[in-house]
C-alpha cells in the first residue's frame, strides 16, 4: 500500500494535511490501487479461486435435494459451509463481491485508456527518430530518384497506413507511418463487450423465469400462472402474475432406443397456440425435440424427460368406478424400471371419517419390459413391450389431509409407521390383470400412457448476452492478431560522391507489441521502398 | 445408424500402432536430447537462433526468422544425435498419419464426427497436440524437446485407450446436433494446444531455476533452449488456442440454450471451462504488467493447464453433470 505521508511533509515542507486532503489522497490511492493491472490480476484470479467450489461441492440451484442430503452427511461442517454460502456459490456475497471489485476495475482501467484511444485517433504518428539504424528494423539504400517521388512512391506503397510528412532541419524530409489501430479497437470492444455481457447477464437474472412441468400424454398445459407449474424458478423481480400466456397440447411422444437400451430419439408430436390463437381454436404443430425446443412469444419450451404413467381402476364393493393415471418416476434411466404411488380417495361414503379412514394407495414398481428375477419384478428394456407392475396395495388414511406436503411419487410413511395405513396386498400383476382385497375391492391394472417433463424458460436478455458474446470474440480476435507497428522513411540528399544528385533512403521499422512477426512485412515493404536501388547497404 | 464393426476394429489397430511409434519416437527423441555434447549443442543452437529472431539492436540487419541455420552441422554432416532427432520426426509424422486414420476410421464406422465419447474426444486431443507440436517445430529450433511434449499427450492415449475406451456406437439424443461438430471440436482443439504452451511453461520454469541456480537441474538446464524461446512458444501457442477455447466456450453456450433450456447454468463443466478461460486471460494479462513477466506469467499457464486437465478428467469422470457424456461404466 502506499503510505500518504511522507518525512518531508511532516516536517511542513510547503503542505498542509488537511483531513480533507488526507481523504481525498486515501479515495486517489485507493482508486488508483483498484483499477492497477496487479490487482485486476489478483481479482481475476480470486474469481477462478471462488467459483471452484461450485464445480466440487453440489449446489442449490442444481441440485437441491442433493445439497442438503449433503449437508446432512457433513454435520456441523456441512452447516458452516452452508452458513458460508458454499452451496450457493454464485450467489453469494464473497462471489458477488469479487466480480463487482472487478468490474469497478475493469471500468477505471478502460476510461484512462478510451480517453488514451480516443486522443490517439486524432494525433499524427510520431516523430521519426533521429537515428533509424537504431531500430530493430532497419534498411537504406542510395538511389537517384528525387526525393519528391521517393516520397511519393512511399506514400503510394504505404496505403492504409496512417502516414505524416515531416521536414527536418539538415533538409531531409520523412514520413512516419503506423498502422495497427485497430487493436487497440479490438481491445476495448472485448472489454466493454465483457462489460455489457456482465450487465445483461444480471439483468437476465432479474427477469427470467424457469419452469419445469410433467404432462401426461394427451394432456394439455397452459402457461397462465405458476400454480400450472409442478416447479417454478422466478427471477427475482418475476411474481409469476405476468406469464405470456400460451398452450400446448401433448399428442405424442415417441422414445426410439438400440438393441442395448441406449436412446436414439426422443421427439413428441404437439400443438400449441400463443397470442390472438388463444381466442379461437387454431392450433399449430410442432415436433418437439431434444435439442429442438419450441419458441413462441419470447418463451421456449423444452422437452426434458419422460416417463410412465399407469392407469388404474378401482372398483368399490357398490360397483363405484374411479379410474387414476399418475405419472411415475423413473428409478433407472436405462431400464425406465419407476416407481410411483396413485392414491384414491372414498368415493361411495360422505362421512369425512370414513373417507379418511378409507382411502387407497397403489404403490410399488412398474417395468416396461418385466422380467422377473426370482419374485422381484426388474425391467430389461426401456420400452413399453411387456409393461407389468409390482405393487403394494394400502389401505387407511394417506395423511392427506394431515397439512403436510407429500410427494405424489409416494406415500408419506410416518403413516404407515403409526398404523393408520396398512398393507392389504402385494402382488404382480401385468396389463389386464385386477387384485381383489378382502373387503371385495378391485384393483385392476388397465394399460400405460407416458408423460413428458417439459420446460418454460424466459429470459428476455439472452439475445443481448449473445450479442456483447460475439462482440467480445471479435474484439479479442484483433486484440490478439493484429499488430500495432510504426515504419519511418527518412529521405536525405546526398552530400558527396560525384555530381549526380542522389538520394539516401533509410527505413526503420519498430512493433509495438509482440515483436516476432513484425520482420517478414519489413522486410517486405521496405524492398518495395528501395527496390529501384543498386547499391543497397 | 447401424455401426460399422470392421472399420471400428481397424479404426482401433490405428491407434494402438500409432501409440507405439509416439513412443518409439519419443525415444529417438530422448536419445536426441540426453547425449551429453549434442544436447548442449542443440540448445547452443536454439538460444544463437533466438539472438537472431529478437534482433536486437543488431545494426543494418532485418532479422530474418524461419530459415534458422543448424548450428555447425552441414547437410551430409549431421552429429548421430541429429539423425536421431530427424528419424524421431520421421515416426512421428507417421504415427500422426495413423492417428489421423484412427479418428476417420472412427467416424466412418459410426456415421458420426468422431468426438462422441471421452476415448474418441481424448483421441482428437492428442492429435491436435502434436500437430501443433510439428508446427511449432518447424518455426523454432526445439525438435530435440519434443519427448516432454509426446511424453503427457503417450500418457493420455494409454489412459485413454484402456481405461476410457468406448465402443463405437450413436450418441445419445442430447448430442445430436450440429453444435456437436462446432462446440466439442473447438474443445478438443483448444485443449489439444494448451498442452505445448503448459510444457514450455514447465521447462521455462526449469530453465530459470537453473540460470538462477547453475546447481539446480545442472545437467538438464543446460540442454533447454533459452527463456525466451521457450516463452515466445507459450505465448504464440496460447494466443492460439485461446480464441479457439473463447469460442468453443461461446458455442458451447448456444448449444445449451437449445438443449438444456438455459445458455449458463454453472454446471461443473462450465464452471470449469469458465476458470480456466478466466486463467488464460489472467496469463494474457499477466505477460504485459511489470513484475509479472517470466516466473509468474509461466507458474500462471501451467495453472491453466493444470485447470484444462482436470476438466477433461475430474468433471467428466468424478463429479455429476449434464457434461456426463464420457461413456465409460
Amino acid at each position: 500500500m502506499t503510505s500518504t505521508t511522507s518525512p518531508a511533509r511532516e516536517n511542513g515542507g510547503g503542505y498542509r494535511q488537511t483531513p480533507a486532503r488526507k481523504a481525498l489522497a486515501f479515495l486517489r490511492n485507493t482508486w488508483r490501487g483498484l483499477t492497477s493491472m496487479r490487482t485486476a490480476l489478483v481479482l481475476l484470479f480470486l474469481l477462478a479461486l471462488a467459483a471452484l467450489p461450485g464445480a466440487l461441492l453440489p449446489q442449490r440451484s442444481l441440485n437441491e435435494p442433493k445439497t442438503l442430503e449433503y449437508i446432512e452427511a457433513r454435520g456441523w461442517w456441512g452447516q458452516l459451509l452452508d452458513r458460508l454460502q458454499f452451496f450457493d456459490v454464485y450467489g453469494s456475497v464473497w462471489f458477488s463481491a469479487i466480480y463487482l471489485l472487478l468490474m469497478v476495475s475493469l471500468v477505471g482501467c478502460l476510461m484512462p485508456r478510451t480517453r488514451d484511444y480516443i486522443r490517439s485517433m486524432r494525433t499524427k504518428p510520431v516523430l521519426t527518430p533521429r537515428n533509424l539504424a537504431r531500430l530493430p528494423h532497419h534498411a537504406s539504400a542510395e538511389t537517384d530518384v528525387d526525393a519528391d517521388e521517393v516520397l511519393a512512391a512511399a506514400k503510394r506503397r504505404l496505403r492504409g497506413w496512417r502516414v505524416a510528412e515531416r521536414e527536418e532541419k539538415n533538409g531531409a524530409r520523412s514520413l512516419s507511418a503506423e498502422r495497427g489501430y485497430l487493436r487497440e479497437t479490438g481491445n476495448l470492444v472485448f472489454h466493454f463487450g465483457m462489460l455489457g455481457l456482465i450487465v445483461a447477464f444480471a439483468l437476465g437474472k432479474m427477469y427470467s423465469y424457469e419452469g419445469q412441468v410433467i404432462v401426461v400424454e394427451g394432456d394439455p398445459f397452459c402457461n397462465s400462472g405458476i400454480y400450472a407449474y409442478d416447479s417454478f424458478n422466478p427471477g427475482l423481480r418475476v411474481d409469476g402474475t405476468e406469464l405470456s400466456p400460451f398452450c400446448v397440447r401433448v399428442n405424442d411422444f415417441t422414445a426410439t432406443y438400440i438393441d442395448n437400451g441406449q436412446p436414439l430419439a426422443y421427439e413428441a408430436d404437439i400443438e400449441y397456440q400463443s397470442a390472438d390463437d388463444l381466442a379461437g381454436d387454431v392450433w399449430h404443430p410442432y415436433h418437439l425435440a431434444v435439442n429442438d425446443p419450441l419458441r413462441t412469444q419470447g418463451d421456449r419450451l423444452y422437452l426434458l424427460g419422460h416417463g410412465y404413467a399407469p392407469t388404474f381402476t378401482v372398483t368399490y364393493p357398490d360397483g363405484t368406478e374411479r379410474t387414476g393415471t399418475i405419472q411415475w418416476k423413473p428409478v433407472d434411466e436405462r431400464t425406465m424400471l419407476s416407481e410411483g404411488a396413485t392414491k384414491f380417495e372414498r368415493p361411495d361414503t360422505t362421512d369425512p371419517e370414513a373417507q379418511r379412514e378409507n382411502q387407497l394407495a397403489i404403490t410399488g414398481l412398474f417395468a416396461p419390459t418385466a422380467a422377473m428375477q426370482g419374485n422381484i419384478l426388474t425391467s430389461s428394456f426401456p420400452s413399453l413391450n411387456e409393461p407389468m407392475v409390482a405393487v403394494d396395495i394400502m389401505r387407511g388414511d394417506l395423511g392427506m389431509d394431515s397439512g403436510r406436503g407429500q410427494s405424489i411419487f409416494e406415500i408419506d410413511q410416518s403413516m404407515v409407521d403409526n398404523g393408520r395405513l396398512e398393507k392389504v396386498a402385494r402382488e404382480n400383476i401385468a396389463v389386464g390383470e385386477q387384485i381383489t382385497i378382502d373387503d371385495g375391492t378391485k384393483i385392476r391394472f388397465d394399460g400405460v400412457r407416458q408423460w413428458v417433463s417439459l420446460q418454460v424458460s424466459h429470459d428476455p436478455t439472452q439475445g443481448w448476452v449473445l450479442g456483447f458474446a460475439i462482440a467480445m470474440f471479435a474484439g479479442l480476435g484483433a486484440s490478439l492478431f493484429i499488430k500495432r507497428r510504426r515504419l519511418w522513411v527518412r529521405v536525405t540528399p546526398a552530400t558527396s560522391g560525384e555530381d549526380e544528385r542522389r538520394t539516401v533512403v533509410e527505413v526503420g521499422g519498430l512493433a509495438r507489441t509482440d515483436q516476432a512477426g513484425y520482420g517478414e512485412e519489413f522486410t517486405r515493404i521496405a524492398e518495395d521502398l528501395l527496390r529501384r536501388d543498386r547499391k543497397a547497404h | 445408424m447401424p455401426v460399422n464393426e470392421t472399420l471400428s476394429q481397424y479404426s482401433d489397430w490405428s491407434y494402438t500402432t500409432a501409440v507405439a511409434v509416439y513412443v518409439l519416437a519419443m525415444i529417438f527423441f530422448l536419445v536426441e536430447q540426453s547425449f551429453g555434447r549434442q544436447g548442449r549443442q542443440a540448445a547452443a543452437r536454439t538460444k544463437q537462433a533466438s539472438r537472431e529472431l529478437v534482433g536486437a539492436g543488431g545494426p543494418a540487419t532485418t532479422a530474418v526468422t524461419g530459415d534458422v541455420p543448424q548450428g555447425p552441422s552441414r547437410p551430409g554432416h549431421r552429429t548421430k544425435a541429429e539423425r536421431m532427432g530427424r528419424t524421431g520426426v520421421a515416426l512421428t509424422v507417421l504415427a500422426v498419419a495413423l492417428h489421423l486414420a484412427a479418428i476417420l476410421l472412427r467416424g466412418f464406422a459410426t456415421s458420426r464426427v468422431p468426438w462422441g465419447n471421452m476415448y474418441e474426444y481424448i483421441m482428437v486431443i492428442c492429435f491436435v497436440t502434436v500437430v501443433t507440436w510439428l508446427v511449432v517445430m518447424r518455426k523454432s529450433p526445439v525438435r530435440h524437446l519434443s519427448a516432454f511434449v509426446l511424453l503427457p499427450m503417450v500418457i493420455l492415449m494409454f489412459v485413454g485407450g484402456t481405461m476410457l475406451y468406448a465402443v463405437a456406437a450413436p450418441v445419445q439424443p442430447a448430442l445430436q446436433s450440429y453444435w456437436l461438430i462446432i462446440h466439442v471440436a473447438a474443445a478438443a482443439a483448444s485443449s489439444g494446444v494448451f498442452l505445448v504452451p503448459g510444457v514450455a511453461s514447465i521447462l521455462w520454469l526449469i530453465k530459470a531455476r537453473n540460470e538462477k541456480n547453475p546447481a539446480k537441474f545442472a545437467k538438464f538446464g543446460p540442454r533447454l533452449p533459452a527463456l525466451d524461446v521457450l516463452d515466445r512458444i507459450a505465448y504464440r501457442t496460447t494466443v492460439f488456442a485461446f480464441p479457439v477455447f473463447t469460442f468453443g466456450v461461446l458455442c458451447g453456450a448456444v448449444w445449451a440454450e437449445a438443449a438444456w433450456g438455459r445458455f449458463w447454468g454453472w454446471d461443473p463443466k462450465e464452471t470449469v471451462a469458465f476458470i480456466a478461460w478466466v486463467i488464460y486471460a489472467a496469463y494474457l494479462h499477466s505477460r504485459a504488467t511489470a513484475g509479472w513477466r517470466g516466473t509468474r506469467a509461466a507458474v500462471i499457464n501451467v495453472v491453466g493447464f493444470v485447470a484444462t486437465v482436470f476438466n477433461l478428467f475430474f468433471v467428466n469422470l468424478v463429479t455429476t453433470g449434464l457434461h456426463s457424456y464420457a461413456g465409460v461404466g
